[in-house]
């Protein structure tokens, strides 16, 4: 039983609660007992590194602290913002003594720098690689998918110390396994907006109308993510791409998803009947 | 002398970019591969090369144009630049730091406005309850742009699949939240 300390951040108890639902489906599947962290508060995503640099270290430290109060050693942030943040913070808390000194006063706790973050396809390489083709009940044979991997999951390098930054494989390495076909295509690490979608949209729509065309020219038929921010502009605005691009039709499926579909789990189970754009029905 | 007093002023903002960010601003040699790979360069005023151009000029305009600037606010922090510069340059940080003085210095390019009311409609969220409460961030916005139809079309599909929660969750230490984000506005005003 491998046990893994949780972060799920804001969005997946809300506008992601179909990444939420799939990742702890997929836990369970795999035997990860995940130990929520008590009492989480929201990181501050970008609202607070945008604006104020000390609470866009803070609140995540006060995460960090609470899981290490908590005994927990390896913390799995499934939103790739929340990762990012999380990350951000322990590189200052292991590069930046004075800073860390000042943070841990804001917070009025005594975080150490001792837990390790992993974000989702870490957690996969981790504790489920070398099991998982025992574990497969329906493989995904013949299925095309372009893996996208957005910003903050692969940037900056010297943050996340996670795979390439400008050619990233392991989504791929993950989805091969699950006996689907990932296909090869160049805008997998490019920008889809993120936290633009409501305040900037017509950017978000030719952004994402951008990645969708390219991953469809590529022969994708579902495109893979590991992000809510991905998620929700590739899928839900996806119907403004439509209006202003014509019909897309490109099912967006979060890799935790595809995941759990291969485990053997129902289309509801995984939460494919909450997406905007039709999931349902791409896997057989 | 006005000429000694001139370049004093314009060494102050470069400094104090460099002190606020811990950067180094002559780095940057001006390849422009920032604004090559950035996605948002169509929105900005400014290239982000520009931006470090200016900050490294010792010309007294440069504290206002950049500041004033929409690039710094359609910067969507993808760190594109960053990780591509080929001097380690980090310019997603340093559109950070001067988001920071444009707020202090009351400059924020008019076409910010909504930016600057979704992040502050997004910090109210954690700050009341510790978390995002997603509705409220989009009843909130809604009401500060007063852009009051955009995806309401949406809204129907998202109730019925539980994606939008009607009530927030408050945390139990919502009060070390509340406490956080007091010392943190306090302290960065400190630093003016």
């Amino acid at each position: 039983m491998t046990k893994l300390g949780y972060y799920p951040g804001c969005s997946l108890e809300g506008t992601s609660s179909d990444y939420g639902m799939s990742v702890r489906r997929m836990a369970e599947g795999l035997g990860w007992e995940l130990q929520e962290v008590d009492d989480w508060n929201c990181c501050g995503a970008s609202a607070a590194h945008q604006t104020n640099h000390l609470l866009a270290l803070s609140l995540p430290a006060r995460v960090l602290a609470l899981a290490e109060e908590q005994g927990i050693t390896e913390l799995l942030a499934p939103c790739a913002l929340c990762s990012n943040r999380l990350l951000t913070t322990n590189k200052v808390f292991r590069d930046e003594p004075k800073t860390a000194k000042e943070i841990n006063e804001i917070i009025e706790m005594n975080y150490k720098g001792t837990v390790k973050v992993l974000n989702i396809i870490q957690a996969l390489q981790r504790h489920a690689a070398p099991e998982m083709e025992k574990r497969i009940r329906r493989k995904l044979t013949g299925l095309k998918v372009a893996c996208y991997y957005g910003c903050v999951l692969v940037r900056q390098p010297d943050v996340v110390e996670f795979d390439d930054p400008e050619q990233p494989t392991s989504m791929e390495k993950i989805v091969t396994a699950l006996g689907a076909e990932a296909v090869d295509w160049p805008l997998k690490t490019d920008c889809c907006g993120a936290g633009f979608s409501m305040s900037v949209t017509p950017a978000v729509v030719d952004l994402t109308h951008r990645i969708l065309a390219n991953a469809k020219s590529h022969g994708a038929q579902v495109v893979a993510v590991a992000c809510p921010m991905c998620h929700s502009n590739l899928d839900m605005r996806q119907l403004d791409v439509n209006r202003r691009y014509g019909k897309q039709n490109l099912p967006i499926m979060f890799l935790t998803q595809l995941v759990g579909l291969a485990l053997g789990m129902s289309e509801k189970e995984v939460g494919l009947k909450k997406h905007f754009v039709k999931a349902t029905g791409v896997v057989k | 002398m006005s000429h000694a007093t001139r370049s004093d002023a314009s060494a102050g903002f470069k400094a104090e970019v460099e002190r606020r960010g811990k950067l180094r601003l002559s780095d940057c040699y001006q390849c422009g591969k920032c604004s090559a790979g950035c996605p948002m360069a169509d929105y900005m005023d400014l290239l982000p090369h520009q931006v470090v151009r200016l900050c490294q000029l010792e010309q007294d305009p440069a504290r206002a144009k950049v500041l004033q600037s929409s690039t710094i606010w359609h910067c969507v922090s993808c760190e594109t630049c960053s990780t591509r510069c080929p001097k380690d340059f980090d310019i997603a940080h340093l559109m950070d730091v001067l988001r920071e003085m444009s707020i202090e210095a009351r400059t924020v390019n008019p076409e910010a406005e909504n930016i600057l009311k979704f992040h502050k409609s997004f910090k109210n969220s954690i700050k009341k309850t510790g978390r995002l409460h997603e509705f409220g961030l989009a009843v909130g916005y809604k009401m500060r742009s007063m852009d009051l139809f955009a995806d309401v079309m949406k809204f129907p599909k998202m109730l019925t699949a539980r994606k939008l929660r009607f009530l927030p969750h408050k945390i139990k230490g919502v009060d070390k939240v509340k406490k956080i984000f007091e010392k943190c506005e306090a302290r960065k005003r400190g630093n003016k």
